[in-house]
């Protein structure tokens, strides 16, 4: 273990079933304090990775560490503050949820087990602690995953799709706890397809599609790139765009039912909006709007090669892998 | 938010730490067990069958019961009823008891998808192995001491606490004999342990309950048939099933600890290398369930 060995780093992660290709060559860094999140579709390979990051399952190539500790060579030593689920969280159905908090709590020693009183209120669950998960709904398996994994009080959270099945409540109540979680200094790697939950939560992301990841880096870079685009409301829009269309450096004007869209360099936005005024044409309002990661997301996954070239992370000298060609 | 980050390195586990996390280990597959249904259907067999052998044989006009010497003194000591229920129940019923767990003591946490709640927790996964296999075993002990002592109860109680004559035709007193009893279910357990090893290395390799319980118990009817086919005589001090029965030599005097030591030594064979083919595989193993 090196002095800056980050909480996660897999490099050219390779999982293969015969002749399914699952993982292909992913390579990921989250650094401490990320709320990063893991992207792709059903199937992309998320749930497979994040297996072979917790020493579940062996990589067919490549290497995964968690602060500098491989789990396939140290095994339970590598998981030393480190915590989390992949898929649902399981538990033992005949034991109540503070018997099977027990349970893990004696299995990682290192007084875990004074800190289940204290879990079950974090994720509260206190009052049902003593009855069997077997009759516990899917959300509150979910709030005793993340109880059983708080009780190893972890530096790094690893968590497969914590809102999937949730009702809207409860996934409202397990972003908060995320947020809360992050805000504690935990760095959280948090897999998921749903965009507005990694939106909300994330400052770094990786994107996976078919095994494969297209893009990795800081979710407002991704953003940023994908679509730095303006619309202006006019006192009079048909004008603004023969005008926009005949302006160097404005892209892809459109006229819709909001105004003029249009993509540009803010340097040449300034041209515009001098040369409307020399035109006569007032401006009514000029917001610049981002892509939504959604937009982005499936430009990487639905689109060619081209559309991910265009979208790279900005610091070319960062660590992080960035478009895979394909 | 991107400095680097110290993780302080844990010392290596000692030898004693180890140990420890792997008793903690084992104590919980206990309790796991107690909290299963299925755990008391093994045990209530245990428990069922040598009470109705009693209240059948206590029911019927007692005369000599043919060539067994045990059999002919149901009616004369309590002493006779363990022996009989080791003799009947050590074929078939003991080893699909043992087999219940064994078969399903990692398949069902595979299937459950428990297995990669433990494994992402601070023991190995060979403390989770012996810890599995260790309560394997336990069960199977339990199973046959429970069953013993139900019988020697119930036998005790219904025909009395009198000496009992040997298959070498010694009359040993009631402490002795209760002794004897006590060692012949201990010498049973060693190829009940090997069946508990077959039973744990297939449910490790099928991660399906239902096909190691079936296959363990399916490798003794194999073993079993195996006997009967006529021009295989020379193996069959070889196969486990004969050593169902070494404990008979405890039963005579003096006690012959050859098919004792045979048995010991023939049945290390078959569950050493099935745990160690287990545990290489567990320890390898992608887990993927749940």
């Amino acid at each position: 273990m090196t002095d800056a060995a980050p909480p996660v780093r897999a490099r050219g992660l390779v999982k293969r079933y015969k002749e399914v290709l699952a993982v292909d060559h992913v390579d990921l860094n989250v650094r401490v304090g990320d709320v990063y999140g893991f992207l792709g579709p059903n199937g992309a390979g998320k749930t497979t990775t994040l297996r072979m990051a917790l020493g579940l399952i062996t990589p067919t190539q490549g290497s995964v560490e968690l602060f500098g500790r491989d789990p396939m060579r140290e095994g339970a030593r590598a998981l030393e503050g480190v915590a989390g689920f992949v898929e649902a969280p399981r538990f033992y159905p005949y034991f109540g949820g503070r018997k099977n908090l027990e349970l893990l709590a004696a299995l990682d020693a290192n007084g875990a087990a004074g800190r289940i009183d204290e879990v079950l209120e974090i994720v509260e669950l206190a009052p049902r602690a003593g009855h069997r998960v077997g009759g516990y709904s899917h959300g509150m398996r979910q709030r005793l995953g993340i109880a059983a994994a708080l009780l190893r009080s972890p530096r790094l959270l690893i968590l497969d799709e914590p809102a999937t099945g949730l009702d809207p409540a409860g996934m409202r109540d397990m972003r908060s706890l995320i947020r809360r979680l992050a805000a504690e200094d935990i760095t959280v790697l948090l897999s998921s397809h749903q965009l507005p939950e990694v939106q909300e939560l994330c400052d770094r992301v990786a994107i996976v599609d078919r095994g494969r990841v297209v893009y990795e880096g800081a979710l407002a870079d991704l953003r940023r790139q994908g679509g730095a685009g303006y619309r202006l409301r006019s006192t009079d829009d048909s004008r603004a765009l023969t005008i926009a269309r005949a302006q160097a450096g404005i892209e892809s004007p459109v006229l819709g039912g909001h105004g003029l869209a249009f993509q540009a360099e803010e340097s040449q936005v300034g041209s515009l909006s001098l040369a409307l005024g020399r035109a006569g044409v007032g401006i009514l309002s000029l917001t610049p709007e981002l892509a939504t990661l959604e937009d982005l997301f499936f430009r990487l996954t639905e689109d060619g090669d081209d559309e991910r070239a265009e979208l790279q992370p900005a610091a070319p000298a960062a660590v992080e892998h960035l478009v895979e060609a394909r | 938010m991107s400095s680097a980050h110290a993780a302080p390195a844990p010392p290596p586990p000692t030898a004693a730490f180890k140990r420890a996390a792997t008793v903690t280990a084992y104590r919980w597959e206990l309790r796991k067990l107690v909290s299963q249904k299925r755990t008391y259907l093994g045990l209530g067999l245990a428990i069922i069958l040598p009470l109705i052998f009693v209240i059948v044989q206590s029911l019927r006009h007692h005369q000599d019961h043919g060539e067994n010497i045990f059999a002919s003194q149901i009616a004369h000591s309590g002493l006779a009823t363990p022996v009989l229920m080791l003799l009947f129940l050590s074929v078939f019923m003991l080893p699909l008891i043992a087999s219940l767990v064994a078969g399903d003591i990692v398949a069902a946490e595979d299937g459950n998808g428990t297995l990669k709640t433990i494994l992402t927790r601070s023991v190995d996964r060979g403390q989770v192995f012996a810890a599995k296999a260790l309560a394997a075993l336990t069960y199977a002990t339990i199973a046959v001491f429970l069953s013993a002592a139900v019988a020697t109860v119930a036998g005790v109680a219904t025909w009395g606490f009198n000496s009992i004559t040997t298959y070498s035709g010694t009359v040993v007193s009631p402490s002795e004999g209760l002794l004897l009893v006590f060692a012949a279910n201990a010498c049973y357990l060693i190829p009940l342990f090997a069946v508990a090893s077959i039973g744990v290395l297939l449910s490790t390799v099928t991660r399906n309950s239902a096909a190691a319980v079936v296959g363990a118990v399916g490798v003794t009817i194999l073993l079993f048939i195996v006997a009967q086919i006529p021009g295989l005589e020379g193996i069959r001090p070889y196969l486990l099933t004969e050593q169902y029965e070494a404990w008979h030599g405890l039963l005579r005097t003096p006690t012959n600890w050859s098919p004792i030591s045979h048995s010991a030594w023939l049945c290390a064979l078959y569950a050493g290398p099935a745990l160690a083919a287990a545990y290489l595989v567990f320890l390898r193993r992608d887990v993927a369930g749940g």
